[in-house]
Formats: structure tokens, sequence, C-alpha cells
């Protein structure tokens, strides 16, 4: 059993009330925050080596350094809007273990010298954004909250708000005009939020799991949280797990467990969900590229994947991907990955926001074309099309949703090209939505050499 | 999005609404109120069966002191704010791929089928209507769908028969039981 950070006591009965929360240790964090100074607490998680758990992986004692100094008026902002398909570990921490992102958000606070904070939950979560409001309102009732903490003198006010369902808005800035009740529009950067954030003053925004560990590194120290995982990979995370394995679930792993036993080992997935082979993987959430099984369990050099932030990305995206948020989506043979290309495609053109003329058009046109090629109605230029829409999208928009559209469209072709075509090649073979589920690729993929000679 | 539709009756806030739109507006600093804008849209859009009329938003825009288009512009962006009427049970299914790979594909054509609605429209007798919708964060307990506030999963065709059975009967809480 690797070590448990945040859900060491999650299975305790009652944790999600104030008093049991106390019980087992809560909230002795913000004790020790307030007799530290905040240039002291923001070194100790510098020293803990974490990154951001939202998907970017941003050294977060880092992001907390650069929070402007020239306004006294500073935010933090949690960023609870979990949105990227495959993910919903931020969801099943907040629902048991409300008290210990509010513990977070007052500790971080006290770094950030923040008087003012908010988190921000996605709509959908109505029961969630329930289960804050009542720990706010014990935290305030218990003093951790409200003027003088504690009898510290640090002031503090945290509430919690919600979305109304746009993905856009897990972009830290579309989030900040969320926030300030306006449409989710992503700002141009910079100025970034550390420097001009909420109503214009110097904001962090960070992921639920971010400061879910905050607490554990001011209790045991950063060197301590820095000594589990691997290199810059240090810590645990979590892994919202979900596919086509025996347990779906969400698992918090030390980052350096191999990915094949993440995947088949009973203490985590348990294997695959039926007999039927592992296809491919998509290890970070939607916007990561997909890897065909091939390369899950190895590197293109042979060496053994594990789950941490560099052996994820090795190869770069010609033949690794990212841990991205910890959304793991396992596919096995039933699974078409042009169906799925247009699934995930369909989802960009949902949530485009409109802004910039690359994403809002071509996410349109990835949708189209996915389409077409998926019902059979493709032609073998579209696939290069495809492949030229999403280069001409990538780097090119002012939020990372444009890439994000991008980079899942680029792997499907980079590794499966080959199903691209067969969708080409035999129209009605591929128009019942399960033809691999009765015919996968294995069985039929004689059929495109036989093709291929006859045209030769 | 659709354009804004009026609706044949006015819109009523009961005190309790109204005791919690202050609430809401409390969270933000003075002269910043507008950032209750999208909690507040949620409350009245439940006192008003689930939908946003103009005389809905227009009262939400006086709420605030701000334009009425700057109610608008929001209830458009995010896809929760319903802008014509729904079914009172309005079943929002996830159609993205960790639900697809489990079955909700099958489960949202077995849901439209045997309430014999396409997709958006609402049954003759007002109850249901289905609405496909983005990831809701319930991958690993696909297939699954909304309803109000809550999260229905591991759904099967027997489940969505006593689902749709209980609402039937007026069985099924909308609102979050916490």
């Amino acid at each position: 059993m690797g070590k448990k950070i945040l859900t060491e006591h999650i299975n305790v009965p009652g944790i999600e009330t104030y008093e049991v929360y106390r019980k087992t240790g809560g909230y002795a964090s913000v004790e020790k925050a307030l007799k530290m100074t905040p240039t002291e607490i923001v070194e100790e998680v510098k020293k803990s080596g974490l990154r951001g758990r939202g998907g970017a992986g941003f050294p977060t004692g880092m992001k907390w350094s650069f929070i402007g100094k020239n306004n006294p008026v500073h935010h933090l902002v949690c960023n609870a809007d979990e949105s990227e398909p495959g993910t919903f570990k931020d969801r099943y921490l907040m629902e048991k273990l409300p008290h210990l992102l509010v513990e977070g958000m007052i500790t971080s606070s006290i770094a950030l010298e923040a008087h003012l904070s908010y988190i921000y939950i996605r709509g959908e979560y109505m029961w969630v954004y329930r289960i804050l409001e009542k720990a706010i309102n014990e935290a305030y009732a218990n003093g951790w909250l409200g003027k003088n903490i504690k009898g510290s003198g640090f002031d503090l006010d945290l509430h919690v708000t919600c979305g109304a369902g746009a993905y856009i808005c897990g972009e830290e800035t579309a989030l900040i005009e969320s926030l300030e009740g306006k449409r989710g529009n992503p700002r141009i950067k910079p100025p970034f939020p550390a420097v001009v954030g909420l109503y214009g003053n110097p904001t962090v925004v960070n992921n639920v799991e971010t400061l879910m560990d905050i607490p554990w590194i001011m209790m045991n120290g950063g060197e301590a949280f820095a000594k589990i995982g691997i290199g810059k990979s240090t810590g645990t995370k979590l892994i919202s797990a979900s596919g086509n394995i025996k347990k779906p679930g969400v698992y918090e792993i030390e980052l350096n467990v191999p990915v094949e036993e993440f995947v088949m080992s009973d203490e985590y997935c348990g294997g695959m969900q039926t007999d039927r082979p592992l296809k491919a993987c998509v290890p970070g959430g939607s916007s990561v590229p997909i890897l065909p099984a091939e390369l899950l369990f190895k590197t293109a050099k042979g060496e053994q994947r594990l789950m941490t932030y560099e052996s994820m990305s090795d190869g770069g995206f010609a033949t690794g991907s990212m841990i991205g948020s910890g959304g793991f989506i396992v596919y096995d043979d039933r699974q078409c990955i042009v169906r799925n290309t247009w699934n995930f495609s369909r989802f960009y053109a949902h949530e485009s926001c409109g802004q910039c003329s690359p994403c809002r058009e071509g996410t349109g046109w990835l949708e189209k074309v996915t389409w077409r090629l998926e019902h059979g109605y493709g032609k073998m230029e579209d696939i290069d099309l495809l492949w030229d829409i999403q280069r001409k999208i990538e780097g090119n928009t002012i939020c990372p949703l444009g890439d994000a559209a991008a980079w899942p469209v680029a792997a499907a072709i980079r590794h499966f090209r080959h199903e691209f075509e067969y969708h080409v090649r035999f129209p009605e073979k591929v128009k019942d939505r399960k033809h691999f589920e009765y015919e996968p690729w294995e069985k039929v993929k004689y059929l495109m050499a036989k093709e291929e000679a006859v045209a030769v | 999005m659709s354009l804004v539709a009026k609706s044949n009756k006015g819109v009523n806030l009961s005190e309790k609404t109204l005791a919690r739109i202050e609430v809401l507006k409390s969270r933000f600093p003075e002269g910043k109120k507008k950032s209750a804008l999208l909690t507040i849209l949620h409350e009245v859009q439940d006192a008003n069966d689930n939908w946003l009329s103009i005389e809905a938003m227009d009262m939400v825009a006086e709420i605030l002191s701000i334009k009425p288009i700057e109610v608008y512009e929001v209830a458009s962006f995010y896809t929760m704010y319903n802008q014509k009427p729904v079914g009172k049970y309005m079943f929002e299914f996830c159609r993205t791929s960790c639900c697809v790979t489990r079955g909700a594909e099958d489960l949202i054509d077995y849901t439209l089928n045997k309430l014999g609605v396409k997709e958006g429209e609402v049954t003759a007798d007002g109850l249901f209507s289905v609405k496909a919708t983005e990831c809701l964060g319930a991958c690993g307990y696909a297939p699954m769908l909304q309803l109000g506030d809550n999260y229905h999963e591991f759904l099967t065709p027997e489940k969505m028969d006593s689902l749709i059975e209980d609402c039937k009967a007026g069985k099924v809480e909308l609102l979050s039981k916490v």
C-alpha cells in the first residue's frame, strides 16, 4: 500500500463534519501557519516540490511567489470547476473532506496575505456546493474564519460560489471572469492573475487537490513531501480511473507507481473490465494525447512507464502523453478510436467560448470532419484535412482550450491512422457504431492489407 | 442557443428565495455584487419551473442593479440555464467518452424510445425531457444522468424504468438533499 496523504482519513465515519474532522487533527496547520511569516510558508511549499494538480503541473510555491506585492489586496481562488472529461477526483475529495479544503484555503490565504478568498465550483456539483457551504459555516462558527482568527489579528472571509455549466471556466482567467458575474471568456495574458486578477487585484488560482495538500506539507514539512515520489514528481496524486477497467474510481497513488501495476493490480484498477484486451488509454484527461496499448506500459525506449509527470511524457507527443489532471481513461478493443475522437471533438466544439477564430471555427471543423469519417461519409483527404486543422489551432489561441482540442485529434491520427483509413475504405462496415464490438480491429485488419495489394 | 422566450405568467419569488438571494449577495464586496449573478440565476430558475423567461431575467437585473443585457448574455453562455420551458423532470445524460465506454449511447436511445421524444422535446404531459450534456464528472460511475441537483449513477435500462416510474409517482427529489 502506498502512502496516503489526502485520503488517509476519508473513510472515518462523520469526517465531513467539523467535530470529527477536528478530532483527527484538522485545522492544526492553520494554528501553525498563524505563527509563521507568509514567506516562511511559501518557502516550505517550494521545498515540497508540489506541482499544480489541475493539469498543468506548474510548481505551486513558485506560482505563489509571483503574487503582486504592489497591491496590498490579494485573493486566493480555489478552482473547483472540475470538468476535464475523465476527471472526478476533486468531487470525491470535496464530498468527503470539505473541511480539508477549507483548512487548505485558510492556510494558503495566510501565506498569500489574502483576506477575501473564494471557492468556485462547477454548477453541476450542486450538492457538493451545499456541503462546502455547510463546512464554511461550521468553520466560521468555530472561529477559523472571520475577523481576528484565533486571536492572531489575521482576518479572512471565505465563500463558495458556483458556475453554471461551462468547461472553459476551468481556465483560470475565464474562471475569474465568471466569478465576476460575466461570460467565461479567457483574458489575454499578460497581465497574469498574480498581478491583475479578481476585481483587478493580485490573485492566485489553485486546484482543489493542490490546496488540500498544503495542510500535510505544513504539518510534516516540505522535505517529507518531496521524499515521496520520484524526481520532480513529488508527493501523491489522485487518479480518476474510468473506462473499460474492472474497478473504476478514485485512487491516491505515490508518484512512482508503474502504469502496468496501476491498471492491472487489484489495489487499483483491477485489470480490464472483461476479457477484451486493452487497446488504448488517455492517461490525463481528454486533452492529452491518447496512447496505444504498446506505448502505455513501456516507453518507446522499452523502459517501464511510471505514473509520474516525467515518465508519462517520455517521448514527447510522438510516443508519450501527459499525466495532466489524472483523468485516466482506459479503452478496450470494442472501442472505436475514430468515434472517440469525434466524441472529444464534439466536446471541444461545444465548449469553445468563441472568442478566438482558430478555436471557434477550427473546433467546429474538427467535429464535422470527424463526424463524417466516423459515420462512413469520409474521404481519404479528410485525414490530412484534420491534421491541417488541428495544426492551425494549436498555439494560435488566447487560452489552452485550442491546444486541448487539437492534441487528441493529432494523437489519434498519429497512432491510429489505420482506423481512420478503415473508415474511409469500408464505410458499410462502420455504419453500426458497435462495429468493433462485433469485429475488432485485429479481426478486420487483413482487409486493409488485401485492399492495398489490389491497389498496387 | 435559442432566443429568449417570454413567459405567460409573472415571476413571484418567495420570501425564502429572496432571503437566499440576500445571502448570496452578501458574499461579495460593495460594488461587486454582480458576482452573485450566476448563483442568483440558479435560484430564480429553480423558482420559475426550471427555466429563465425574459421576465425572470429582467427581475434579476433589477435585483442587482445591472442592465438586462448583462443578464441575458450570461444566461445564454452557460448551458445550465434553460431559456425555454423544459420537462418537470429533465434527464441530463452525460454523453462524453468515458460514459460512452460504459453504454451511455444505448441508454440515451433507450430512454428516448421509452418516452417517445427526441432530444430536447418535452413529453405531452409536460413531465419529461431528455438532454445530452458534456462530461458531468462522474466518469467512474457511468453511465449516469443529472436530474435537478442530483446525480443518478451506474444506470441500467431497469434502473431507468424505475426512475421514470418514481418520477411519475412524485417520489423523486429534485433539490439537493444536503
